[in-house]
């Protein structure tokens, strides 16, 4: 039998999705569900005089109008501590699209209608839409309580490496943005909670339905058995769709008082306000360094805007960006620093990444620097200052934060294996020399990011029960096996990657493996699906368990062999005693476990195991981008001609799911670099509230991607695998931008801000021009 | 807010329904229906999730209200597989991952369709632009593309909807 892990099977989730017959949300009809709308605010800073809700609780189809007042005691959405968000405003809003009131009615048209019909009087207050109104002098507090609109500062080193900057032959000082995006799920958020007298059950698109059920349980005082959270289809999350929203606590609290189900469909404008956004990072940048290149010293300051109601999560995420700041590069000193700035606008939380793209950025875009400085070819410097794979593990000087298995140097040398530099850089030479041409750019991202998120004691800090991951595989008395996951996919494909892993753990059919996620009642724990960890923590959970059967079969297999265990071995799906043609099947072996009269005697029946991987560390996923790019210098227009991605991810279990987490990764990346970014004018209105505004690539904006790998398994965990997930979107953005950059280069462009739109190149075009 | 009758086939079957005069189309198959295949992923007819064929070529069933369906034949992605076959380009979407989330798969599954339907074998180019009114924030497109192209190779838009379009449903 041939491994399943690295075959490229088609999965078992698409006939279902191909064929209209997924379940999402929204398909799910339970009889006497009525429909909630928001009243939402349109102003970003604002004090509620009034909110009449006489004219919209009199129409046709109304349940009822609820503000904040009127819903004594429901808790407040998962929150920062000391940092409360109420799930309807109370007393003022902070950003266009904060939950006024809500509406339930029996229809979500009828519902719709009531929610404009509400009004509600405003007295506009001054409005901080961006981190320097917010900290400017004198500038009031956004949030009641604070003493200023920094909600959280910490300084991560115990130096900050000023000595050794001015010690440094070089230096140089650099501003960089990671601007503002949003995640934009197809699927936007979507609830229905039905609560009985028996308890509450929610469905909800969420990546972590266990943790919201743990959360629900402690915010309404249920115990944990009483509520069921199921995360069905979820069509996909990016990160945002592991933030709590106030609508699943806001669904359950009506579906109480009225006992009847209650379901919400947020609309896609809404959603580009209401979920949560991702980056929106300054970094103030000093590097130090020698005549060659050698990094000596690097100072970051961060600057989040953490928006108008601080994310549980997204607070967190600058601490990852600090961890990360010296990517895979030997810095002798590290002084990072950040500060949370809240503003009027949507809060911030996580982005495919999630703080590791922010850093990967950051320390790629200064590594192209210091070469243009230098003079040296940016390949050189990225050579010089490598982290060398003799010296893996690599702890870094931040605690905890240990590199795993890696090869740097030969990433890159694999892509340049895919890549002719040489040929490139005489191209673009020549091209310089033709007005007619385009002007070619040529750029590199040598990235390593974090995945495999746990372990439990970095977890806790994010408000996790634990960093672990549960499965439990059961084999049938026919011989198929059913797996349950405490991870929470939406679109990541663990129906087939584990049954890839069970597959050749117990050595039977993939086609008789089926995988159970999603549901609290159903799945004895879990965490979630986030930080690249679907693989890493939740397949080597999967595989532990499916160990544990194995080895509970084997001493099945020979009690009814007479053998001794040890004489025993599995091949092919076959136990046979060594050396010998006597033999059971694992079906056989499968029915003897259900027949304890033939078992010795106390023998536990059932093959039925469940394990728990709590990760050592996190993984460390690495690798080598190329891109080239050609502008057009009529119109400043960016095109991608090629896009080479090396990826070390470990063991790859689908190397065709492989390459669609490297492509929607990387797609994400580039749109980051070329188009998207979430603004807001001076008084707060978003200048991306639909998908109009929003610049969501299309198929025409994106380009054909070549990918490779270099496998280094981690001994991290059992697997030998470091996720995959959020590798493309951590390399992508640098890439496009060095190449851009380097396409102006002669022109003496040092840096082109995200996203490098036409209008922003051409501008610079125009500008050297004259 | 006034009524109408209308009378439309989905797939096939025709039913009379009364309907408001505001009613999307899309919120009639999903609602009225009962078919949730077809999804909704924006309110400013962006991402084509909602894309379905009425009387032969794609639409974006959120700009079409239900009553200027009245007497109309539609096939939505249910009717797609109508002999429990995949189509070739729900196969292809399969054989080449060109799904992830699959939220947006079968407004894009759809519009594939309308496409093979007019360009039997179009090039990389052309499926970019048949595609391009469908969003989808998973793939990156490249595996969709693979996957038009396995369709075109295998039997083009398929049985159904080529009937559909011949007025033959």
């Amino acid at each position: 039998m041939g491994s399943m892990v690295g075959a490229a099977v088609v999965r078992k989730e698409d006939p279902a999705l191909l064929t209209g017959r997924g379940t999402y949300v929204d398909d799910i009809r339970l009889s006497g569900t009525v429909h909630m709308a928001y009243v939402r605010s349109y102003l970003a800073h604002a004090r509620i005089l009034s909110i009449d809700t006489a004219e919209a609780a009199a129409m046709p189809g109304v349940l009822g109008v609820w503000t904040h007042d009127d819903l004594p005691g429901l808790p407040p959405n998962r929150s920062v501590p000391g940092m409360e968000r109420p799930c309807l405003a109370t007393g003022k809003v902070h950003f266009v699209g904060e939950c006024v009131a809500v509406v339930v009615a029996t229809d979500r048209y009828l519902a719709a209608d009531a929610a404009e019909a509400v009004l509600v009087e405003y007295e506009e207050l001054p409005v901080m839409a961006t981190v320097e109104a917010a900290l400017a002098e004198g500038a009031a507090p956004i949030l009641d309580g604070l003493p200023s609109n920094v909600a959280l500062e910490q300084v991560l080193s115990a130096t900050d490496a000023e000595e050794e900057l001015a010690a440094a032959p070089h230096r140089l000082s650099i501003r960089l943005k990671n601007q503002r995006c949003a995640a934009v799920p197809m699927e936007p958020t979507v609830c229905l909670s039905d609560w009985q007298s028996s308890g509450l059950t929610m469905y909800a698109t969420t990546q972590t339905p266990h943790h919201m059920r743990n959360e629900i349980a402690a915010s309404f005082g249920l115990s944990q058995q009483e509520v069921r959270v199921i995360a069905p289809d979820v069509g996909g999350g990016f990160g945002a769709k592991a933030s709590s929203y106030p609508e699943f606590l806001l669904t359950a609290e009506l579906s109480k008082r009225l006992r009847r189900p209650v379901k919400y469909v947020e609309t896609r404008s809404e959603n580009m306000t209401s979920m949560v956004h991702g980056r929106a990072q300054w970094h103030e940048v000093e590097v130090g360094f020698d005549d060659d290149g050698t990094l000596l010293a690097l100072r970051v300051r961060i600057t989040q805007d953490c928006g108008g109601w601080p994310d549980a999560t997204g607070i967190g995420l600058p601490t990852l960006t600090s961890f990360m700041a010296g990517g895979c590069y030997h810095i002798p000193v590290i002084a990072p620093s950040f500060r949370s700035v809240v503003t009027n606008t949507t809060p911030v939380g996580s982005y495919r990444g999630a703080g590791r793209p922010e850093a990967s950025f950051m320390i790629e875009r200064v590594v192209d620097q210091v070469a243009a400085e230098l003079g040296l070819d940016p390949l050189d410097v990225r050579r010089r200052n490598f982290v060398q794979p003799g010296e893996m593990p690599f702890a870094t000087q931040f605690e905890g934060i240990v590199y795993d298995e890696a090869d740097f140097p030969a990433c890159l040398d694999k892509l340049l294996e895919h890549v002719d530099y040489e040929a490139l850089r005489t191209e673009q030479a020549g091209l310089r020399g033709d007005p007619d041409g385009p002007l070619l750019g040529i750029g590199f991202s040598t990235f390593v990011e974090m995945g495999g998120f746990g372990p439990t004691p970095l977890f806790e800090q994010f408000g996790y029960v634990g960093g672990w991951e549960s499965a439990n595989v059961r084999l049938n008395v026919d011989g198929s096996a059913v797996i349950k996951v405490g991870t929470s996919p939406h679109g990541q494909g663990h129906q087939t990657a584990f049954a890839q892993i069970v597959a050749d753990e117990l050595q039977i059919d993939f086609e008789r493996i089926t995988l159970i996620h999603g549901d609290t009642a159903t799945v004895q724990e879990g965490i979630g699906t986030m930080g690249s960890r679907g693989v890493p923590v939740g397949g080597s959970a999967v595989m532990k368990a499916a160990i544990k059967v194995r080895t509970k079969a084997l001493r099945i297999a020979a009690h009814m062999l007479e053998a001794d265990e040890n004489d025993v071995e599995l091949v092919d799906g076959v136990f046979t005693v060594k050396g010998t043609a006597q033999s059971v099947t694992m079906g056989e072996v499968a029915v003897r476990a259900f027949k304890p009269h033939l078992l010795p005697e106390g023998f536990d029946l059932g093959l039925d195991e469940t394990a728990f991987h709590e990760p050592t560390n996190l993984s460390y996923p690495s690798g080598a981008h190329c891109c080239v790019v050609e502008i057009d210098r009529g119109t400043g227009k960016v095109r991608i001609r090629r896009y080479v991605a090396v990826d070390d991810c470990g063991t790859v279990i689908n190397p065709l799911m492989a390459k669609g987490q490297i492509h929607g990764g990387v797609a994400q990346g580039i749109a980051q670099a070329l188009m998207e970014e979430v603004t807001y004018s001076g008084d707060g209105q978003p200048g991306a509230g639909t998908l109009v505004d929003y610049t969501l690539p299309s198929a025409l904006d994106l380009p054909h991607y070549e990918t490779d790998h270099v496998v280094t398994r981690t001994s991290f965990n059992p697997l030998g695998a470091k996720g995959l997930g959020e590798s493309g979107a951590t390399a992508a953005p640098q890439a496009v931008v060095n190449a851009v950059v380097d396409a102006l280069s002669h022109l003496g462009v040092r840096d082109v801000e995200m996203p490098c739109t036409p209008q922003k190149v051409w501008r610079i075009l125009a500008e050297k021009a004259s | 807010m006034s009524h109408h009758k209308v009378r439309i086939t989905v797939n096939g079957t025709a039913t009379e329904d009364e309907v408001e005069s505001r009613l999307l189309l899309v919120h009639y198959l999903r609602e009225t229906r009962q078919l949730t295949g077809t999804h909704v992923g924006c309110d400013t007819s962006n991402c084509g999730a909602c894309t379905v064929m009425l009387n032969g070529r794609t639409v974006k069933s959120c700009t079409v209200l239900t009553v200027a369906a009245d007497e109309a034949e539609v096939l939505t992605i249910e009717g797609l597989a109508a002999d429990g076959e995949l189509s070739p380009v729900q196969e292809g979407f399969r054989q080449c991952h060109g799904l992830q989330c699959g939220y947006c798969t079968p407004g894009m599954v759809m519009a594939a369709t309308g496409l093979l339907l007019e360009r039997e074998s179009p090039d990389e180019q052309e499926i970019r632009e048949g595609i391009e009114g469908n969003l989808c924030r998973c793939t990156g497109y490249d595996m969709i593309v693979d996957s038009v192209r396995w369709a075109a190779d295998h039997g083009g838009a398929g049985e159904a909807a080529t009937a559909h379009a011949d007025g033959r449903i």
